[in-house]
């Protein structure tokens, strides 16, 4: 038999084991295909960034015609779910409690002087404990202020004052739904927990239960055995991607602006770099436990805070965002963003692939030479 | 590849090997020199860290060398490890099963690893079946398969391609007599047919006599060397067994060969005493006459025997005269102050009647009975997965027994389990001190745990430390400890708050024959002051050491009685073919319907 068939016979042979093994093994196919679609529903439909229903008490001091319309308009939206107090002191109360997030004061004037200049005859107190919501909250009272401002005047054919009107149009996710944003940067979470954190794990598996040493003394050369580590958890991994591409699109209605081909390029790309990190992490960390902890510090809880997946890059210190510059997933979180929300825009997807591709080849060096046949 | 049969196999040249840890260097190999002979089993043995998986490992290409040359069928090892590999077979410690293939796809793996020919698998995967036993389980998963039958699988994938020369390190380690006795079957059968060159590693001495040459290591040195006549025939005329006619304890005459200035060792066997003398006794009847030390008349009821020696006694030989400079530790005068008589003393020490222990469907424990007498011996054997270790844990309460009558130093296990255990003491298989500790601060910390306090607690340190020679050791970290002082600090643990009954379980696993020597003679001592021991053991010579024993399978206990009162039952002198002939009449009443 010549020597590329037998180099093939035992790449074929360890790669049969892989699958015969993932299919036996529970926690194989729990981190590559439960824990993924658990990730992607408690992203799809559990975690949500948007603020919607949005409890808030309202105290009318002097009700009247106009405040009754105004408060007609929170009652109209999805936004909020009002509720009407008796006194300011009954509202400030439910506040400390946290009954509602916000507590809208509409001033005795209100009905005389909301149309004048200078006048305040509004306040809006918001719980700060989160900052995010309270930013929203307050610019969601905003808005409808405005548009009820608009509708009133358009009514009577009053010019109310309106000090500058501005128009806005969000692009990309004109429903400024998380939703949108969410669903797929999980796929470069996903793709991490089977490239790196599953990889380390099973070699390490092997190591542990005395396989490797055993594997060792076999004709097989080392690039072989990485290989046949290699092949088998990239094909699960791309699996993982498309199921997760699957779900994105046809469950949560995730548009996809890009082209197939350049989302499967850049997924490979971020793949082979996950799977580098993995099988390097596997050569220091020779127990389940070790790589495990190794790759959740090192792949997988970078991949969820540092790579834009949930927080905003640009919002970060400036030594925070120079971190996330050998974070791969920050490149794989761009691209995906892009592809999914933008479409094939070039000069932003070239440069993020060939920090991949870069990544990859460093990492594969390392690998290369860091493993050998022995065991010291 | 051209392989010259006449020449070695395998050729070892001053090969060194250091492994560095944090804080100190530890020497596993120092100059070793040694080559076999081709078509044959060349036995490598030695004490655990005697430096055998390191040589194994060297000579696979698995570690780099520090200095000397291996080479192997014409290859360094040094230059063409991959050219080497494809050429050898190697069966590590424990052999690389997944456990979650069955036993054809773990064959069809290694097959493929090894390049073997898909014409040639049916004819080679049939044979290997066959010899092995495993033609019934082909699609069971090897994670199924029982500890013997795994290590016969892992030794038929390294056999699928005939490999040139077979390495097998400790094959034998923690499997049962019958399946040794097979493994050894298949090792011959390759040996004989194929013509293959066999390097074997083990801790177990009786089976040096299994092999054709045997390379003796001892700290990483080679010892010595040669077939395994060569290490027995000097000791002619030096191996005796000892019985006396006189009623009397067999340990107490043992004390007292021990203390003959012409005995070099002395060990019980059944109900006689087994010496190796200094030098040969051509009439040993005389001798003993005109040697017996005045005032110790009762040696003159003595009958004496000569007997074969045994590879062992050749090591004991070998390792004293190593160490002859170093006084030898005095037989023990173990003073082991007033271990409380309790109330209990008529009764037996350990009391079990009809105990059954189930998980789910599956009988671990099956209506077991007996009784241990107080400041007896009783040994507890069998196969893995023959329920030993089951048993252990429901006697020291860890384990509610399903059924039965369980009665511990007088105490009811069912309700009185907390005291119960205030009287026992347990020493379990694996090192269970605190590695990172020192011997003191281990003796200290356990002493607290039973709850020792001020002067009582100080005395019983002193006693430990003196009891168990542990003066020198004290602050060392006890996982720098050799195992033999490893095994005598977790026994001095055990014994903080002066049990009533000692549990070891497998104790002297990988301790060499001088410290599993020492380990009996403590042990012996604990038994004359009225402590009950119950023993676990892979060893069928230390069965012998025990006043009464027990054979389990399968949860029953196939055999009860004196080691001499088993081996009359089964037919045979020798407890390990004692021990096989139990095992497999009990398996052909099984198959019969």
């Amino acid at each position: 038999m010549s020597g590329m068939s037998l180099k093939w016979m035992r790449i074929r042979g360890l790669i049969h084991k892989e699958f015969l093994q993932i299919i036996r093994d529970p926690s194989s196919i729990s981190i590559a295909f439960i824990l993924p679609v658990i990730l992607l529903l408690i992203f799809g439909y559990g975690v949500n960034l948007d603020a919607k229903h949005i409890k808030i008490g309202i105290v009318q001091q002097q009700p009247s015609a106009e405040s009754q319309d105004f408060v007609s308009h929170f009652h109209q939206n999805d936004y909020f779910t009002p509720q009407t107090f008796e006194n300011l002191a009954q509202g400030k109360q439910a506040m400390q409690t946290g009954k509602i997030k916000a507590l809208l004061i509409l001033q005795s004037n209100f009905a005389a002087d909301f149309h004048q200049p200078g006048t305040a005859p509004v306040q809006l107190l918001v719980n700060g404990v989160d900052s995010n919501t309270a930013n929203l909250i307050n610019g969601y009272v905003q808005g409808t202020w405005q548009t009820w401002l608009i509708a009133y005047g358009a009514e009577r054919g009053i010019r109310v004052l309106q000090p500058v009107e501005t128009v806005n149009r969000i692009w990309f996710n004109a429903q400024v739904n998380s939703r949108y944003f969410l669903v797929p940067g999980l796929i470069a979470i996903i793709m991490t927990l089977i490239g790196a954190l599953l990889t380390s794990l099973v070699v390490a598996r092997e190591w542990e239960r005395g396989t490797m040493e055993a594997l060792l003394v076999t004709p097989i050369s080392i690039q072989e055995l990485l290989l046949s580590k290699v092949i088998p958890y990239f094909i699960l991994g791309m699996g993982g991607m498309l199921l997760s591409l699957v779900m994105a699109l046809f469950l949560f209605d995730v548009p996809l602006r890009g082209s197939l081909w350049l989302l499967f390029l850049s997924s490979a790309l971020f793949l082979w770099v996950a799977l580098s990190m993995g099988i390097l992490i596997s050569t220091v960390g020779k127990t389940q436990f070790v790589a495990g902890q190794i790759a959740i510090i090192v792949t997988f809880l970078p991949a969820f805070l540092l790579s834009g997946f949930i927080f905003d890059i640009g919002s970060t210190p400036l030594f925070i965002q120079a971190v996330t510059h050998i974070v791969p997933a920050r490149y794989f979180v761009a691209l995906l963003q892009t592809e999914f929300l933008a479409g094939d825009i070039l000069w932003v997807l070239v440069p993020n692939l060939l920090a991949l591709f870069v990544m990859g080849i460093i990492l594969t060096l390392i690998v290369l030479k860091k493993s050998h046949k022995r065991l010291d | 590849m051209t392989v010259m049969t006449s020449s070695s196999p395998l050729i070892i040249k001053g090969v060194s090997k250091q492994f560095t840890l944090p804080g100190r260097v530890i020497d596993a190999l120092s100059d070793v020199s040694f080559d076999i002979r081709p078509g044959q089993v060349t036995g490598l043995i030695g004490a655990d860290a005697a430096g055998k998986t390191t040589l194994m490992r060297l000579i696979a290409g698995l570690l780099t060398l520090d200095k000397g040359s291996i080479n192997v069928l014409g290859m360094e090892v040094a230059e063409a490890p991959l050219g080497i590999q494809s050429v050898i077979g190697y069966m590590p410690q424990q052999f690389g099963l997944y456990q979650d293939l069955t036993v054809l796809e773990n064959l069809r793996l290694y097959a493929d690893l090894q390049g073997l020919a898909q014409a040639q698998r049916p004819e080679r995967f049939e044979k290997l079946l066959a010899m092995s036993g495993l033609a019934p389980f082909g699609n069971r998963l090897a994670g199924n398969l029982s500890g013997g039958m795994k290590q016969k699988l892992g030794l038929a994938c390294t056999l699928l391609k005939s490999p040139d020369l077979l390495l097998l390190d400790e094959p034998t380690v923690g499997v049962d007599p019958v399946s040794r006795r097979e493994l050894w079957q298949i090792v011959y059968q390759a040996v004989e047919e194929q013509g293959m060159s066999v390097l074997l590693s083990t801790a177990y001495l009786d089976e040096a006599e299994r092999c054709h040459d045997i390379k003796l290591l001892h700290e990483g040195r080679l010892l010595a060397q040669g077939p395994p006549q060569h290490f027995t025939r000097p000791l002619n005329n030096r191996t005796f067994l000892v019985s006396s006619r006189a009623p009397g304890g067999k340990r107490q005459l043992k004390n007292q060969m021990a203390a003959q200035p012409w005995v070099q060792d002395a060990l019980i066997l059944g109900d006689d005493i087994r010496i190796l003398t200094r030098e040969a006794l051509q009439t040993p009847n005389e001798f003993l006459h005109h040697n017996t030390v005045a005032g110790q008349s009762k040696l003159h009821d003595l009958k004496i025997e000569a007997v074969e020696a045994r590879f062992e006694d050749a090591f004991v030989d070998l390792l004293n005269q190593q160490t002859e400079s170093a006084p030898q530790s005095d037989p023990p005068t173990l003073d082991t102050p007033e271990i409380i008589a309790s109330e209990f003393d008529d009764r037996p020490a350990i009391e079990v009647d009809q105990l059954v222990c189930r998980f789910g469907d599956f009988v671990a424990v099956d209506h077991l009975s007996f009784k241990v007498q107080r400041g007896e011996i009783f040994g507890l054997l069998g196969a893995n997965g023959a329920g030993k270790t089951t048993t252990f844990r429901m006697l020291c309460g860890l384990l509610p027994a399903t059924e039965g009558h369980l009665q511990v130093a007088g105490l009811n296990l069912r309700h009185a389990r907390a005291q119960a255990r205030a009287k026992l003491g347990y020493m379990s298989q694996k090192f269970s001190l605190y590695g990172v500790m020192s011997v003191a601060q281990n003796l200290a910390f356990y002493s607290k745990v039973y709850g020792l306090k001020g002067k009582k607690r100080q005395q019983r340190m002193e006693w430990a430390i003196e009891t168990f020679e542990l003066q020198h050791l004290l602050k060392q970290p006890s996982r720098d400890l050799p195992l033999g002082f490893k095994q005598r600090l977790a026994m001095a643990c055990a014994l903080m708050h002066e049990p009533d009954i000692l549990f070891l379980d497998e104790p002297t696993s990988g301790v060499d024959p001088m410290g599993r020597r020492d380990f009996w003679n403590k042990i012996n001592a604990l038994a004359e002051a009225g402590v009950t021991i119950m023993v676990t053991t892979h060893f069928m010579e230390e069965a012998e050491y025990c006043d009464r024993m027990a054979i389990m399978a399968n949860g029953r206990i196939m055999a009860l009685g004196t080691p001499a009162e088993i081996k009359q039952e089964a037919g045979h002198s020798v407890m390990e073919e004692a021990f096989i002939r139990i095992i497999e009449a009990d398996k052909a009443a099984e198959t019969k319907p």
